[in-house]
C-alpha cells in the first residue's frame, strides 16, 4: 500500500480512537493479560502489559495501530517472553468466519488481487493479465454470509448452554470487524484446560470423529432399540431431529439405516458434521497463547469495528460496526461489486475517480479496492 | 495421606508409605536377605515383576476383595515393596514401566469393584477419594452411572487414541460426562500407572543388600528380552506428502499445515536453509518472514523452544490428516514407516 493511503488510514483510525474512547475498554483482569498491536506495514509488537482503559487509550493515540490485540489467557507476568509468562488460565474463545462456511454466494463477492501486477478480477485461479498464480483474495461479505454466520453462533451457544451448562450471561458475542463473529466464554469449567483438551472440545462442537456405536449402530447384530430417540440430550437429540425428523418417521428410517449397514452409517455421521456440526475455526479455540483482536478496536482488513452484539438477530455490521467519520474524500476506486454501508449504496466502480464519505473510502482502501486520488 | 484399612493396603499397596510400613511391622530390608522364611518373599516379589513383564496381571491372595488369611496381608504388601527394591537395585527402566502398568491394572480391578459397590449415601468411600485425591477427578454417582465434569474428563481422555474416548462419543449432560464404573477407572489407568511409576522412580535406591543379588541379576537378564530395534523406510507420511504437493502447485497451505511440514522436516534433521525454499511458491511468500519463522520453530531464535511435530489427532482436527493404511495407527507423523524388529 502506498504512503498516501497508509497515512490516510492512520489518520482516520486515529480520529476514531480519539472520538470513540468509550468503545475501547480493557477486558476484566486486564493486568493479567498480554496485549499487542500492529502498525500499518509493520510487524507485530506484543508481550505488552496494560492495566487500565487510560493506558490503552494512550497506546492507541501514540502508536496509531492498524490492529490491537489482547490475550484470552491470564498470566502472572504477561509482559515477559512466552515461556516465562506463567500461564494461569484462558477464556474459551471461538471464531466463526463466513469464509469457512462454504457458502455458494462467496463466488459472487470475492475478488482476486494479483500480488505481482495488482490487477483486480473475479477469476480465482490466475491473474488474467500476467498469468501469476499469486492471488490475494478479498471478499465483501453479503447478507447471506452474515446471516449464515449468525446461525452458527446460535448453534454454538445452544451447545454451550445445553450440553456444557454454561450461563448465558457468560457468553459474549462480538462482530469480528470483517466477516464473522467471535464468541467468548467466561468463568466456565474450561478456563484451565490446555490446548489438547480444547482440541477435543472443538471436535465435539464440530461433530468430528463420531463413531457408529455412539449412535446405536453396531458392526455385528445391530439392535433397533439402541438408536437415539427424541427427548434425550446433546447430540443424541440433535441427531434424532436431523436424521429422523419426527417421531413418526423414526422406525422407518432406522430400518433404512440398518439395511444400509455399518460403513454407510459412518458416512452418514461424517456428512452430519457439515450439516449439524458448528463451523468454528479449530485453530483459534485450540490456541491458549493467542492474542485476539480487541473489542472496540478497528479491523484493518475492513475499517469496521469489532463490536459487542447486544441483540445478535438484529445486528447489522454495515450499520452497527462502521464508526469512521463521514466527511467527503476523493478516491480512485476499482471495485467490481456493489456494497452498502450506513444505509448507503456504493459501487460498482471501474477505475473511476469518485467523491465518497470517509467510512466508505476507508472500507475500500482496506480491501485494496481503492487508492486516494 | 489417605487413612487406609488392612484390605485397602493389600489392594492399593502403592498408597502406603513403604519405609513406614516396614518399620511399623518391625522389619528391616536386611532381614529379608538372610532369614530363610522371609527370603521366600523375595522370590514372590521377583515373580510379581516377571508376571508384569509378561504383560499379565499378578494374581494375588485376595479372595472376594478381602484378605484371605491373616498372614496374607503382609505377604501381599511385602512382595510389592520388595519388588520395588529389586527394581531399584536392577535399575532397569523398561521393567519399572511394565511393572507400574501391571500394578495399575491390578489396582484398577479393585477400584472398579469398589466403585460399583458404592451406594449414594457413602460418597466418601476410598475409591472415590483415591480418584479425586490422586487424579483430581470429581466423581459423583447418578443412578447407575458416575458423572465427571467435562473438563476433568478431557484432562484424562486426551491420553487415549481410540475414538470411543473422544468427547463426541460420550454421553454429555449438564456439563458432565456419564461413565460406567469400568470406564471411570479405565479413564485414569494411564495416570495410575504414571503415579506408581513416579513413586518407584522417586524412591531412593538402596545399596545392594546381601541375599538380593540373585534376583537382581535375573531381572537384568529378563530386561534384555525387551530391547527393540527400529528401522525406518524414510518415506514421508501422507500428510507431509499432501502439504508438499499443495506447495508445489503454488496453492495456499494454511499456517497450521506449514507448521506441521516445517516441524516434521526439522525433526527429521533437515536444516532451516534446506526447508525454506519449499515455501517459495506460496502465494504470500516472503523470504525474510519464512526464515524468521523457521528459525523460531527450530529454536535458533526467540525463546529457544524447539517446536515438535503435531500429533495425528491434532492434524485430524485441523483437516490436515490424509491417513492411509500404511499409517498403521501411528499417533504422530514422525512415527511413519518405523518398524520394530
Amino acid at each position: 500500500m502506498n504512503e498516501n493511503n497508509l497515512k490516510f488510514l492512520e489518520e482516520s483510525f486515529k480520529k476514531y480512537y480519539f472520538e470513540h474512547s468509550e468503545l475501547i475498554l480493557v477486558p476484566e483482569r486486564s493486568s493479567e493479560r498480554e496485549f499487542g498491536f500492529q502498525k500499518f506495514n509493520s510487524g507485530m509488537t506484543r508481550h505488552i502489559s496494560i492495566k487500565d482503559d487510560k493506558e490503552l487509550h494512550l497506546l492507541c493515540m501514540q502508536n496509531t495501530p492498524s490492529d490491537v490485540y489482547c490475550s484470552n489467557a491470564y498470566y502472572t507476568f504477561p509482559n515477559l517472553p512466552m515461556n516465562e509468562k506463567d500461564w494461569k488460565e484462558a477464556d474459551l474463545i471461538f471464531d466463526i468466519d463466513a469464509k469457512d462456511l462454504n457458502l455458494s454466494c462467496r463466488e459472487n463477492h470475492t475478488i482476486s488481487i494479483c500480488n505481482d501486477c495488482n490487477e483486480i478480477s473475479k477469476n480465482h485461479v490466475k491473474c488474467l493479465k500476467c498469468n501469476s498464480i499469486k492471488l490475494e483474495k478479498k471478499s465483501l461479505p453479503c447478507k447471506n454470509c452474515i446471516n449464515s454466520s449468525k446461525i452458527e453462533v446460535t448453534k454454538l451457544s445452544e451447545i454451550l448452554i445445553n450440553d456444557f451448562k454454561i450461563n448465558k450471561e457468560n457468553i459474549h458475542v462480538y462482530f469480528s470487524g470483517n466477516e464473522g463473529f467471535h464468541v467468548y466464554v467466561y468463568n466456565s469449567q474450561f478456563q484451565q484446560i490446555g490446548s489438547r483438551e480444547r482440541s477435543d472440545l472443538v471436535d465435539y462442537i464440530m461433530f468430528n470423529g463420531a463413531i457408529p456405536e455412539t449412535f446405536g449402530m453396531k458392526k455385528f447384530k445391530p439392535n433397533r432399540s439402541s438408536f437415539p430417540d427424541f427427548g434425550k440430550s446433546g447430540w443424541q437429540e440433535r441427531f434424532s431431529k436431523q436424521i429422523f425428523g419426527s417421531k413418526s418417521k423414526r422406525s422407518k428410517i432406522i430400518s433404512e439405516l440398518l439395511a444400509n449397514g455399518y460403513s454407510s452409517f459412518q458416512k452418514t455421521l461424517d456428512d452430519l458434521s457439515n450439516s449439524i456440526g458448528v463451523k468454528i475455526d479449530p485453530n483459534v479455540t485450540m490456541d491458549i497463547h493467542r492474542i485476539f483482536r480487541m473489542p472496540g478496536s478497528i479491523n484493518s482488513k475492513s475499517g469496521l469495528t469489532k463490536i459487542f452484539c447486544k441483540d445478535l438477530s438484529k445486528f447489522d455490521p454495515y450499520n452497527d460496526a462502521s464508526y469512521i467519520a463521514d466527511d467527503s474524500v476523493e478516491v480512485i476506486a476499482n471495485c467490481p461489486m456493489e456494497f452498502k454501508l450506513k444505509n448507503k449504496k456504493f459501487g460498482p466502480y471501474t477505475n473511476e475517480k469518485i467523491t465518497i464519505p470517509r467510512f466508505a473510502a476507508v472500507y475500500m482502501i482496506c480491501k485494496k479496492l481503492a487508492t486516494l486520488a | 495421606m489417605l487413612a487406609l484399612g488392612q484390605d485397602e493396603i493389600a489392594k492399593y499397596p502403592f498408597l502406603a508409605d513403604a519405609g513406614q510400613y516396614l518399620k511399623d511391622k518391625g522389619f528391616t530390608l536386611e532381614q529379608f536377605g538372610v532369614d530363610p522364611d522371609l527370603k521366600e518373599l523375595i522370590l514372590k516379589a521377583y515373580e510379581r515383576i516377571q508376571v508384569a513383564a509378561d504383560g499379565k496381571i499378578y494374581k494375588s491372595d485376595l479372595i472376594d476383595n478381602q484378605v484371605s488369611k491373616e498372614a496374607a496381608l503382609p505377604r501381599e504388601v511385602f512382595s510389592f515393596l520388595l519388588a520395588i527394591v529389586l527394581l531399584k537395585l536392577s535399575g532397569m527402566h523398561t521393567l519399572i514401566k511394565r511393572f507400574s502398568l501391571a500394578e495399575a491394572r491390578r489396582a484398577e480391578k479393585y477400584l472398579e469393584k469398589d466403585l460399583a459397590n458404592i451406594s449414594d449415601e457413602s460418597k466418601n468411600q476410598l475409591a472415590v477419594r483415591v480418584i479425586d485425591d490422586l487424579f483430581s477427578v470429581k466423581v459423583e454417582k447418578q443412578d447407575d452411572y458416575f458423572t465427571i465434569p467435562v473438563s476433568d474428563y478431557l484432562k484424562h481422555s486426551i491420553n487415549f487414541h481410540e475414538r470411543e474416548w473422544k468427547l463426541i462419543n460420550r454421553h454429555v449432560e449438564n456439563g458432565n460426562v456419564l461413565l460406567s464404573p469400568h470406564e471411570t477407572v479405565r479413564l485414569i489407568r494411564k495416570e495410575l500407572g504414571t503415579y506408581i511409576n513416579s513413586k518407584i522412580v522417586n524412591a531412593k535406591t538402596p545399596t545392594m543388600i546381601p541375599g538380593f543379588e540373585d534376583s537382581v541379576n535375573k531381572l537384568v537378564l529378563l530386561s534384555k528380552k525387551f530391547k527393540t530395534f527400529t528401522v525406518t523406510t524414510g518415506e514421508y507420511p501422507p500428510c507431509v506428502k499432501h502439504a508438499l504437493e499443495i506447495l508445489e502447485k503454488g496453492e495456499n497451505l494454511p499456517h497450521s499445515g506449514r507448521f506441521m511440514l516445517a516441524t516434521f522436516l526439522l525433526s527429521k534433521g533437515q536444516t532451516v536453509q534446506q526447508i525454506a525454499p519449499l515455501f517459495k511458491n506460496a502465494p504470500d511468500y516472503n523470504a525474510r518472514v519464512t526464515l524468521y519463522q523457521l528459525n523460531h520453530l527450530a529454536g535458533t531464535s526467540g525463546s529457544g523452544t524447539q517446536y515438535s511435530c503435531p500429533s495425528c489427532e491434532k492434524l485430524k482436527t485441523q483437516s490436515l490428516c490424509f491417513a492411509t493404511s500404511e499409517c498403521n495407527n501411528i499417533i504422530n507423523p514422525l512415527q511413519f514407516g518405523k518398524k520394530k524388529q
